[in-house]
């Protein structure tokens, strides 16, 4: 059994890391270091934390003047607040200006268990993705959480970083991690999944349920959602002609929706979104509720595989 | 600069202002004649700038959080010389670079894209913490209008503003009592502004009348009280020094037509 540990722990532990070899990284949060886990940074670098008390939007803000002044700001909170309460301010303060503001939120997704259905998000990718210039990413497990950390802060401009409570497998790989550029993790042909975040590590149970029924799929770590890799996503879908999207996020505006509009017009083929279909969460352990909604490897591979 | 020199920086932006909202047909005179000295007095006397490298990181700043009041800024930025007047003919036209709201994007000399309410002045905040963090002396100033102060955004900005002792910065409150659908009083009493402004922590000035550039200059210079963001509420009249103008809420947001620029310029003395 893999090793567990939550992105949102490894992007923690990355920000501090960060902090050590460049001085322009401050961090903000909303009374969440502990969950967003930029207490690492804190802990590290008190005079460059920021406690913004419980106000996203003026967090958001506060990151965008301090960005002008040639710092790096990262602000943490939950997808939720993060992206849904202080969305308007990430449009116009943040976006609209191409300031270099890192926004990162943990606790995306269905993941998140008990605490429910106003915490689980399941839009942020959807909002991001809206903001011309903005850059979603969503690492796969810790390792690739870390890189991401360290890409994004080299990245100039704004960026959206989802990150999940849950501890999830380690993925027993090691890649290269470059902004926009899909990772293809196996190799089949019977169809191709589009996936993101913690569904990776899942899809891959799938896939192995699935090889033993002999259906050999091309899994896609699409860790960048937001620009999406076109070249990646128009050769596997002409390769394998069966494209599936898989996401712990709304089937609405997610990488579905990003996938498609590549397809759309270029490549014929068989199309299916996976994910949370036009509703909301609900309380329970984080893997009772990814069940409850249908995104367990089983349901998956089953999904899949009824439908190739 | 002398008051003289001064309020002749005023009287060409109030010309300037008739003239771009008259040249769009829109924007807005009212709010923008009203913070004419408050803004004149904080370009022309306080701020470090460079308008030959719009960008140098040692400049103080602006934040206009009432971005709506844009044809004002692009006047001074104009005066001060980071564009030609010439850009005016072009105010909120599809091939010019001066946006209805400021853009940081495309207007040299602006440090924020704003016009969104509560939004600018947590950027000034976070321009003065930055200015901390870095050790540097940069000013930092921000402009808010009166029925901007409903953004609940706006408190937690000057939450923010006293937790961390942000004495490099200045909030000023353009308040001219008149908002869209009305008298503040009557969209949504803002009650004891000046208690509120001192109970979050800020080093208040009231000024019976904000269109007095004396008045501006002495709380502009008042130092700050230590470890305390200095706060200036201003009672300004909207529409200030066009009669027609005055303490007309339908001059919030609308251009004048070509007999209105005339009796407004002809006011002005042009």
């Amino acid at each position: 059994m893999a090793e567990k540990i939550a992105t949102r722990e490894a992007y923690g532990k990355a920000l501090a890391e960060l902090g050590r070899i460049n001085d322009r990284i401050v961090a903000f949060d909303a009374d969440l270091s502990g969950s967003t886990m930029s207490k690492y940074f804190r802990q590290e670098f008190p005079d460059r934390f920021y406690e913004a008390g419980i106000a996203e939007a003026n967090m958001i803000c506060m990151a965008a003047g301090a960005s002008t002044m040639g710092l790096i700001p990262f602000c943490s909170s939950f997808a939720m607040f993060a992206t849904g309460r202080a969305y308007e301010q990430i449009r116009n303060s943040v976006g609209y200006a191409h300031f270099n503001v890192k926004i990162c939120g943990s606790h995306a997704g269905l993941s998140v268990g008990e605490d429910g259905a106003t915490h689980q998000c399941l839009e942020d990718v959807a909002l991001m993705r809206l903001i011309p210039g903005m850059t979603v990413i969503a690492p796969a497990d810790a390792i690739e959480a870390r890189k991401a950390v360290f890409a994004i802060a080299e990245h100039q401009g704004p960026v959206y970083l989802r990150t999940a409570r849950l501890a999830t497998p380690v993925l027993d790989r090691e890649y290269p991690f470059e902004i926009g550029k899909a990772n293809v993790l196996t190799e089949g042909s019977d169809a191709v999944v589009f996936t993101y975040g913690l569904m990776v590590a899942e899809m891959l149970e799938a896939y192995r349920l699935l090889k033993a029924q002999g259906i050999d799929v091309c899994v896609v770590n699409m860790h960048t959602i937001k620009p999406i890799d076109r070249e990646c996503v128009l050769e596997q879908a002409q390769r394998c002609k069966k494209v599936f999207t898989l996401e712990e996020h709304s089937t609405i505006g997610g990488i579905g929706d990003a996938v498609a509009d590549v397809l759309l017009g270029n490549v014929s083929c068989s199309f299916h979104k996976i994910g949370v279909e036009d509703r909301f969460g609900r309380s329970g352990k984080a893997l009772d509720v990814l069940r409850a909604y249908g995104l367990s490897a089983d349901q998956i591979a089953e999904k899949i595989s009824s439908l190739i | 600069m002398t008051i003289q020199e001064l309020k002749e920086v005023c009287r060409q932006a109030r010309i300037d202002i008739i003239n771009m909202t008259a040249n769009a047909s829109s924007g807005h005179p009212g709010g923008s004649l009203s913070s004419v000295e408050l803004m004149s007095a904080v370009f022309f006397t306080q701020m470090r700038l460079f308008p030959d490298d719009p960008a140098c990181q040692d400049r103080d700043r602006f934040v206009l959080s009432k971005g709506h009041a844009a044809p004002c800024y692009y006047s001074l930025l104009c005066q001060k010389g980071f564009f030609s007047r010439d850009e005016f003919k072009r105010f909120r036209q599809i091939d010019g670079m001066l946006q209805g709201h400021p853009s940081v994007k495309t207007i040299p000399g602006v440090d924020a894209s704003t016009g969104s309410l509560g939004q600018g002045c947590s950027i000034a905040v976070g321009m003065a913490i930055a200015a901390k963090q870095l050790k540097k002396d940069t000013k930092v100033f921000t402009l808010l209008g009166d029925g901007e102060c409903q953004e609940g955004q706006v408190w937690e900005a000057m939450m923010s503003a006293a937790h961390y002792h942000l004495d490099n910065l200045t909030v000023m409150v353009d308040w001219n009592g008149l908002q869209i659908d009305g008298t503040n009083d009557e969209v949504l009493s803002l009650g004891d502004l000046r208690a509120k402004f001192e109970a979050f922590g800020l080093d208040v000035t009231e000024l019976s009348d904000g269109n007095d550039l004396e008045q501006v200059m002495a709380a502009l210079e008042k130092p700050a009280a230590s470890g305390k963001p200095k706060c200036i509420l201003a009672h300004t009249v909207k529409g200030k020094g066009v009669s027609f103008m005055e303490n007309q809420v339908g001059w919030h947001g609308k251009g004048p037509n070509e007999e209105q620029r005339a009796a407004a310029l002809a006011e002005l003395e042009v």
